[in-house]
């Protein structure tokens, strides 16, 4: 029985492949995007855990202040009988290539908890100049050649672009003989009391980097989420499809004595098969994807986190089969509902597809039902949710409640179009196009989110670019920004810049590093000045903040630190130090947009007084404009300094920018070609059964060309319509980007501003998407011979 | 009215073309009606359809009120279709997202006749007056057989080419049926060519042809 039945559910596939067709690529499709999507996370957060667990085990000690600690204070701990060891960590450039540095002391480095090796033959080598180095193969290939190295050894367990070496030769190269970048200790080490001022017992590093990384990762998934649904989409439409038109052949083989449950478990078997057929193939796909946008993401989380990712793809075991779980997944979760009618079909149910009329009309108030609970949820999830994923959940709601909406509304403006319609044929058009809503509605359910989430996403970046734009100008208000090898240096150029004709200021900036609330946070100390009373971009402040600041009185800080701690201009705020906590005032807020950390802004006294140590290593230049090109010319001719002028910095940070989106646009096109693809297939899938509703017409006296214009019209209009409604709902999601998402990831908030161009070109795309996908059913229609269609006549009852 | 002369028409099949019609002739004046009998799959539809100008013959002449309707293009023979020949089709073919009273109108619509006063009456004498408002699929065999029917004389065309109209009809709806059809006819001058199974019903009207091995002979021997 096995047999025949298999035989029997196979022979429809074989008859239509287009079908069988569509739900592959739909699997594909689906599969592909979520599990490209996974690859690119997998691989981000593997390289921060790689880069995290070189030197693992145990506590880390770390200076309160978030600044290396004097090698003094490891000395005082090791003769206080604490097990310590140091490690000093640096980024260093040979050559053109960047290198992160980390130095261990192997004498004193815990067993295991660096891959140096194990012999102690090795040690000298290792220890004595010219020292030894351990990198990735990669690196060291890319390295080949260049003077001024230690030897380099291979090494499977050291990231890309990192050298493991011993912390004298790295404290060398990295210019800091007496400084300890941590303290590595056994596992539940205390701060002995004499030290806790200073000194703190601290989360690794990989925390902090996957607390930065994880909005931008949280936001590929959602966008992978979204993909996945509307590649499913295709796959529910397929399978449904399937299952009305195998109704009377099921409905037979139940007469001929198939047990529901075989039938059933027959049907569950064949969807298994096409799962792992069309997961097999989306993973492949999938994979490909990831290796495309790869480099864009490796760019855009260095320009924003800093986090180095290399641009190639390593893949476990677990991701394949996590890839095949979620395409079976995916397919039963389209199929249930068919499985379930298979389940619950009786040998004398009506052979006949269920009636369009009632059902259509049973499902659009099934529908509109469920989409106002939706809604009802995304308002309660609006006002009560306070998390990030409180913002993503209501973003899902909206968007599957507008969906839902969407079949209803339509039929509702056929409806209404149709009262007034005037002749046979539009009347005809317009109650025909109502019946294909049935048919078609998941399809246009897919373009609606695909335009919608274009519309959002789209009216998001561009706002942000605008915006983002025009603080860049008011934040660069000098025409050089320049940084020299250390303070000493930069004191000398600013010395001299003062006497320079055409320099109206030299300013010094500075940065010291500290914590706050559990993350990092930089002090930005600079010299008071007009650049930053009149540029400076300031959401809110007291009255005169600057002349607070200036005398010390308060300071400001970010908009990123003022939402995550909750802080207004007057609140009071204690900065650790090395010497105690900084009791001040917030001053004034300021937007600081692409920054990811906490930045408190202060008067270069303020911050030498609490980090005497603080290196002024950067200047501020302010120049007239026409002698702008002597000076940057003169300024570049010098050793170790580092000019930017204004127009570069911009540049760079545009480009920064730039690489941030350009994964979130890409994915963004791909799942409107994925609803694009619905559309189509949606159409394809039902044109066999189209040939037969129109016949009727062409009998009567329509000619095959108008019906094929019809058809096309149709099809153009439908998703019009659709990208009319897509409009509101992009909006909705634009609001929900930057009002909910937006400051609960990042921590910056935008005004959001509206750009009717990329509308007009989204509808026209809609429009066009419509044609496309009709065009090949219209042409056959077109090229249809009479015999064809009289036979339809047969066919149909 | 109908004049078909000498009209041959092959299908090609997997087995080889298979020739249906061999030079069939047929003549049929206006005001006058024409029962087309024959056994299962002799043809009786291919011709029907040929004579409306949905198919194309592969040799022979056809003409209505003397316009020649092979060698139309395709749009002249839709404008046939739609202007002068009323189908009343085999398998009904009702426009299934349109409701009875629109499936009534359409194509006295579509020829531009609509007349509401002679859709009522065919709605009444159709027995359709209490499912104007219901759609097609929520119809039994033989009320959908008489929409087709009352679709096609609703435009008031001057042929009426019915294939079974009545196949689907208990006797007395059938006889009813019948007796409107030849009461248009006979009002209107529009010809009639019916293809019946029903020697009975074949008696009541005009004329009679058989089609037989690709032509037309004589009545069979009842
Ligand atoms: N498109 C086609 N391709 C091939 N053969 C066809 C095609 N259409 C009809 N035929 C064949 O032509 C023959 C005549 O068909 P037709 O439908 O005209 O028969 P009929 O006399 O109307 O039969 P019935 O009384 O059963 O309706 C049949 O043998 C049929 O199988
Ligand atoms: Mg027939």
């Amino acid at each position: 029985m096995t047999a025949a039945l298999a035989q029997a559910l196979a022979s429809y596939w074989r008859r239509h492949p287009l079908e069988l067709a569509t739900l592959l690529v739909g699997l594909m499709v689906a599969t592909a995007l979520w599990s490209g999507v996974q690859a690119l996370n997998a691989e981000a957060r593997r390289s921060y855990a790689e880069a995290a667990g070189l030197v693992s085990g145990g506590a880390r000690i770390v200076a309160a202040d978030g600044q290396r600690l004097p090698l003094s204070d490891y000395v005082a701990l090791r003769r206080a009988g604490l097990r310590v060891s140091p490690v000093l960590e640096g980024e260093w450039r040979a050559g053109d290539v960047d290198l992160h540095l980390v130095g261990v002391e192997p004498m004193t480095l815990p067993r295991g908890a660096a891959p140096i090796g194990e012999e102690a033959a090795a040690l000298p080598a290792f220890v004595l100049p010219p020292g030894r180095a351990f990198a990735a193969p990669a690196t060291i290939a890319r390295l080949a050649g260049r003077p001024g190295l230690p030897e380099l050894v291979a090494s499977g367990q050291v990231p890309e672009g990192t050298l493991l070496l011993d912390i004298g030769r790295a404290a060398g190269l990295l210019g800091l003989p007496d400084r300890v970048s941590y303290l590595l200790a056994p596992a539940g080490t205390g701060v002995p009391p004499a030290f806790a001022d200073r000194l703190t017992v601290a989360e690794g590093p990989a925390d902090d980097l996957a607390r930065l990384t994880d909005s931008f990762h949280l936001n590929l998934t959602a966008f992978g989420f979204l993909s996945f649904l509307v590649g499913l989409i295709i796959v529910y439409a397929a399978i449904g499809l399937a299952f009305e038109r195998r109704r009377p052949m099921l409905r037979t083989l139940r007469a001929l004595g198939v047990p529901a449950r075989g039938l059933a478990l027959a049907l569950l078997a064949e969807i298994l098969a096409l799962a792992l057929l069309g997961g097999a193939a989306g993973m492949a796909g999938g994979y490909l994807m990831a290796a495309a946008l790869l480099p864009d993401v490796a760019a855009s989380l260095n320009g924003l986190y800093g986090a180095h990712v290399p641009g190639r793809l390593a893949l476990d075991p677990a991701w394949w089969l996590a890839g095949l779980g979620i395409a079976t997944f995916g397919a039963l979760a389209a199929a249930g509902d068919s499985l379930w009618r298979a389940f619950h079909l009786g040998p004398l149910a009506a052979a006949r597809p269920e009636a369009w009329l009632g059902a259509l009309r049973r499902r659009l108030v099934w529908q509109a039902g469920a989409a106002v609970l939706l809604c009802a949820l995304a308002l309660a999830l609006l006002l009560l949710g306070g998390s990030l994923l409180a913002g993503f959940a209501l973003m899902g709601a909206l968007l599957l409640g507008a969906a839902l909406l969407l079949p209803g509304l339509l039929a509702l403006v056929l409806a209404a179009l149709g009262r007034r319609a005037k002749g046979p044929v539009a009347h005809w058009l317009f109650a025909d196009g109502r019946q294909r809503l049935g048919g078609l509605s998941l399809a246009l359910m897919a373009l609606l989110l695909a335009l919608g989430v274009n519309v959002g996403v789209g009216t998001m970046v561009s706002s942000f670019r605008a915006t983002f734009l025009g603080w860049l100008d008011q934040r660069l208000g000098a025409e050089i920004y320049l940084s020299a090898p250390d303070g000493a240096a930069a004191e000398v150029i600013g010395a001299a810049l003062a006497t320079t004709p055409g320099v109206t200021a030299a300013l010094p900036i500075g940065a010291a590093r500290s914590r706050f609330a559990g993350a990092p946070l930089e002090i930005y100390a600079f010299t008071d000045d007009p650049l930053y009373r009149e540029g400076w971009p300031l959401l809110a402040a007291l009255d005169r903040p600057w002349d607070r600041v200036a005398a010390g009185d308060a300071v400001m800080v970010n908009e990123q630190m003022a939402r995550r701690a909750g802080l207004a201009p007057g609140d009071a705020l204690a900065i650790p130090t090395a010497t105690g906590a900084w009791e001040t005032r917030v001053a004034g807020v300021y937007s600081d947009y692409g920054n990811p950390e906490a930045q408190v802004l202060a008067p270069v006294a303020q911050v030498r007084a609490r980090w005497p140590e603080l290196e002024l290593r950067r200047l501020a230049v302010r120049a007239d404009p026409a002698s702008v090109p002597a000076l940057l010319a003169d300024l570049r001719g010098r050793e170790g300094v580092d000019v930017t002028d204004r127009a570069g910095l911009r540049a760079s940070a545009e480009r920064v920018f730039e690489k941030t989106f350009a994964v979130t646009l890409a994915l963004n096109t791909l799942t409107l070609i994925v609803a694009g693809i619905a559309l189509l297939t949606g159409l394809l899938t039902l044109a066999e059964q189209r040939l037969g509703q129109l016949a009727p017409l062409w009998a009567l006296g329509l000619t095959r060309r108008r019906l094929a214009a019809i058809e096309l019209g149709q099809a153009v209009a439908l998703a019009g319509l659709t990208a009319l409604a897509a409009l509101p709902l992009g909006l909705a999601v634009a609001w929900v980007l930057t009002e909910v998402i937006n400051p609960r990831a990042f921590g910056w908030r935008l005004p959001l501003l509206l750009f009717p161009l990329d509308w007009a070109r989204l509808f026209l795309f809609a429009l066009a998407t419509g044609a496309l996908a009709a065009l090949w059913p219209a042409l056959r229609l077109a090229r249809a011979a009479p015999a064809d269609l009289i036979r339809r006549f047969s066919d149909e009852r | 009215m109908l004049e078909i002369r000498d009209i041959a028409k092959t299908y090609p099949t997997a087995q080889g073309p298979l020739a249906v019609l061999r030079g069939v002739s047929l003549d049929l004046a206006g005001g006058t009606s024409l029962a087309l009998t024959g056994e299962s799959g002799s043809g009786k539809s291919t011709l029907l359809h040929l004579a409306a100008g949905l198919e194309k013959a592969d040799s022979g002449h056809i003409a209505i009120d003397g316009a020649p309707v092979t060698g139309l293009d395709d749009a002249g023979r839709a404008r046939l279709r739609r202007e002068t020949v009323g189908i009343v089709f085999q398998q009904f073919n009702l426009i299934p997202s349109l409701d009875v009273g629109r499936n009534l109108a359409f194509q006295a619509r579509l020829a531009g006749r609509a007349d509401p006063d002679w859709q009522a009456v065919l709605a009444e004498r159709l027995g359709l007056a209490p499912l104007l408002a219901r759609y097609p699929e929520q119809l039994s065999g033989g009320q959908q057989q008489r929409v087709a029917i009352g679709r096609a004389l609703a435009a008031r065309p001057r042929l009426i080419l019915a294939d079974e109209p009545t196949g689907n009809l208990d006797e007395a709806t059938g006889d009813a049926v019948l007796d409107l059809l030849l009461a248009l006819v006979a009002e209107s001058g529009a010809a009639l060519l019916m293809v019946t199974h029903s020697a009975r019903l074949a008696a009541r009207l005009d004329a009679r042809a058989h089609l037989h091995a690709g032509r037309i002979g004589a009545e069979p021997v009842a």
